[in-house]
């Protein structure tokens, strides 16, 4: 007996060349309809996944909301939670605000409103990396190893050169100059990566965002030895950090944030189906082109609205999608969901740690924490089992 | 007519691979598209699904013009099995066939117990339903290429194109899938298109056959036609034999030792020894 649950024995041999009486399966069994057995058995077997990222999602909320109010009170000046929740929820307008004016203005106006940006960032770079690798099928493909932050970065240093850096209505031109750097680093490394017949390849398109990102870098200098006086300014944009940056900069990002990540999730099944390649997404309907421009453009207003408030950090964007991948699977709308609560919790601690790692009280950008952990962590993901078995 | 090819040129870059290809296939039609390596084969097919613009000329699907179809309506229509599929992401099995509902779902719309049937039904004609929780990226060969054809299934398709879709499995497992096809094509009205390689397997199912030699049609008929010695010699620049099994009675083409050169070589040997 075989896996069809038919002999094969001789006459059944026969029954096959002589196909007027043979017995495959589909002519002697004809297909019967499913049984609502069947599809209850099928639909409980989804549901148990959806519950598991139901939980998953909610732990991350709780998380997420303690990580902030946690967060928010380390810091120089030792502030308890319990202070903390109380100036957070009477700024809100929930309850008179209990402390004194200056530990308001250290929890509300200083670390808060930097607890708050971190997490976006952390979002966008995170989400960004998810469309990257799912759009490009690429695991290395990330904001950063595509030269798309480094990209953002030389249009905010070009700005900040040419002295326009103020901002009306309370939005940037930053981001804007982010976004086109960001756009042209794209262009120019899927052009490089491209080969005659039109495909990219896996490979060639990492060396092409080496090459570009190193370019870039190295025009960010020349512009940095051109300048002196926006010197200072310039390398904050090449480290990445949150130092100084407040609520003005959350208006900033958020605009970007919030059309990038509703872009990403409206193309959630494009992105699970854009992983058979593009003619079989082309066989099943999607429109392959239109979807991968404005996946491309979500992924590019992300990294753009992050990188012009925080500068390049790397790593987020590469390590997060891998290990969530591991623990909720490949389905792309849980994927992007999860991404983006882990990006903000990670970036949030990683803040805190360059915030008070040194004893002098100097900040480190928080770009080399993140590399600092993210490295070590990658590598270890490149080496577990589970985590390839993924790709 | 469910497909209508007038005045086709098709071809990559500057390099003409087929020229003025008219034809028509009627709906129900079991159609084998046959041909040496590099005839046209797949140009052809992806022609047919729009993933290949012609150079001139044009392809009607159900009095549509291809071209001016809307993706999602195309693959309501039509759904295409590929050689073989390289599935990067381990989604179950389940899933990847759920993503043949695609052009049925709308934008946002949650999965509705419609879809799952279809996909679980689909999943039953392939015999793949025992695989709906295991990962694609574990199954072997033969059962990934029954998932894709439980997922061209599961669109619902009026036409169903596949590209050499069996090429790479044993004869066991051609046989199923051919099985399939033609239940399907016999009690749904499905129009089966396949570009193949297998004479004897097109000879066995496909009851019509479009030989392409030379950058176009070179026949095309009915299979007790044109499956004839002649034909397939000509086509294949090979020596052919054509017998009728005594059984089923389809005929069955039988290829010989490519004789005359061979002489030509025993002789130059000999002359060489001398």
């Amino acid at each position: 007996m075989n896996e069809l649950g038919i002999s094969l024995s001789p006459s059944g041999l026969k029954d096959i060349f002589l196909p007027q009486v043979h017995t495959l399966p589909h002519s002697s069994h004809p297909a019967k309809a499913a049984t609502p057995r069947d599809l209850a058995a099928a639909r409980e077997r989804r549901q148990t996944g959806a519950r598991r990222f139901a939980a998953a999602l909610l732990v991350l909320c709780l998380g997420l909301l303690a990580s902030v109010v946690l967060a928010t009170g380390i810091g120089r000046m030792e502030v308890g939670w319990p202070t903390v929740f109380g100036v957070i929820l009477g700024k809100l307008g929930w309850s008179a605000v209990p402390a004194d004016r200056t530990t308001e203005v250290v929890i509300w106006g200083i670390r808060l409103s930097r607890v708050v940006l971190s997490a976006l960032v952390g979002a966008s770079l995170a989400t960004a990396g998810v469309v990257f690798q799912g759009l490009l099928l690429n695991p290395l493909a990330d904001p950063f190893t595509l030269g798309v932050s480094t990209g953002a970065a030389l249009g905010v240093a070009l700005l900040v050169m040419l002295g326009v850096g103020g901002s009306f209505l309370g939005l940037s031109p930053l981001p804007l100059g982010a976004l086109a750097g960001a756009l042209g680093a794209m262009v120019a490394v899927l052009a490089l990566s491209r080969e005659s017949g039109g495909r990219i390849r896996k490979e060639s398109l990492i060396l092409a965002g080496i090459v570009v990102s190193t370019f870039l870098s190295a025009l960010i200098s020349l512009i940095k030895s051109l300048d002196e006086e926006s010197l200072s300014a310039i390398v904050f944009w090449i480290m990445g950090s949150f130092s100084g940056r407040g609520w003005i900069h959350v208006g900033f990002l958020l605009p970007y944030a919030v059309l990038g990540l509703i872009l990403a999730f409206a193309y959630h099944r494009e992105l699970d189906i854009l992983a058979l390649g593009e003619e079989q997404s082309h066989h099943l309907g999607v429109a392959v082109s239109k979807v991968r421009l404005n996946l491309l453009l979500g992924a590019s207003l992300l990294t753009a609205g992050a990188v012009s408030v925080s500068g390049v950090i790397g790593f987020v964007g590469l390590v997060v999608p891998h290990l969530v991948r591991v623990l909720a699977g490949p389905s792309h709308g849980r994927l992007l969901v999860l991404s983006a609560f882990t990006g903000a919790l990670i970036l949030i601690w990683a803040d805190v740690v360059a915030r008070v790692l040194l004893a002098s009280g100097q900040e480190l950008p928080v770009g080399v924490v993140t590399a600092l952990l993210g490295g070590p962590f990658f590598f270890y993901l490149l080496k577990s089992r589970r985590a390839r078995g993924m790709w | 007519m469910v497909i209508r090819a007038e005045n086709l040129d098709l071809g990559y870059g500057e390099r003409l691979v087929l020229r003025d290809l008219n034809f028509q296939v009627k709906p129900g039609e079991f159609v084998g598209i046959l041909g040496p390596n590099g005839s046209g084969k797949s140009t052809l097919l992806h022609a047919l699904s729009g993933l290949l613009l012609p150079k001139r000329g044009r392809v009607i699907i159900r009095d549509e013009h291809l071209g001016r179809l809307n993706s999602r309506l195309r693959a309501r229509i039509m759904a295409v099995v590929p050689q073989a599929s390289e599935v990067r992401f381990p989604f179950p099995c389940l899933e990847i066939v759920l993503m043949g509902r695609y052009p049925h779902r709308q934008r946002l719309g949650s999965l509705t117990d419609e879809d799952l049937l279809w996909a679980l039904r689909s999943m039953r004609r392939t015999t793949t339903e025992h695989l709906q929780e295991r990962p694609v990226t574990e199954v072997s060969g033969g059962e990934r290429q029954r998932v894709v054809i439980a997922r061209a299934l599961a669109q619902d398709p009026k036409i169903l194109l596949l590209d050499e879709a069996t090429s790479s499995l044993d004869v066991r497992k051609k046989l199923e899938i051919f099985e399939i096809l033609k239940f399907l094509n016999e009690t749904q009205n499905l129009t089966v298109l396949c570009a193949m390689h297998d004479l004897n397997l097109a000879a066995l199912y496909c009851r019509r056959l479009m030989f392409i030699k030379d950058g176009g049609i070179l026949e095309d008929g009915p299979t007790e036609e044109v499956f004839t010695p002649d034909i397939l010699g000509q086509v294949y620049e090979t020596p052919m034999e054509v017998i009728r099994h005594p059984g089923h009675q389809r005929p069955y083409a039988v290829m010989l030792p490519l004789t005359p050169d061979m002489q030509g070589e025993e002789e130059l040997l000999e002359a060489a020894r001398r």
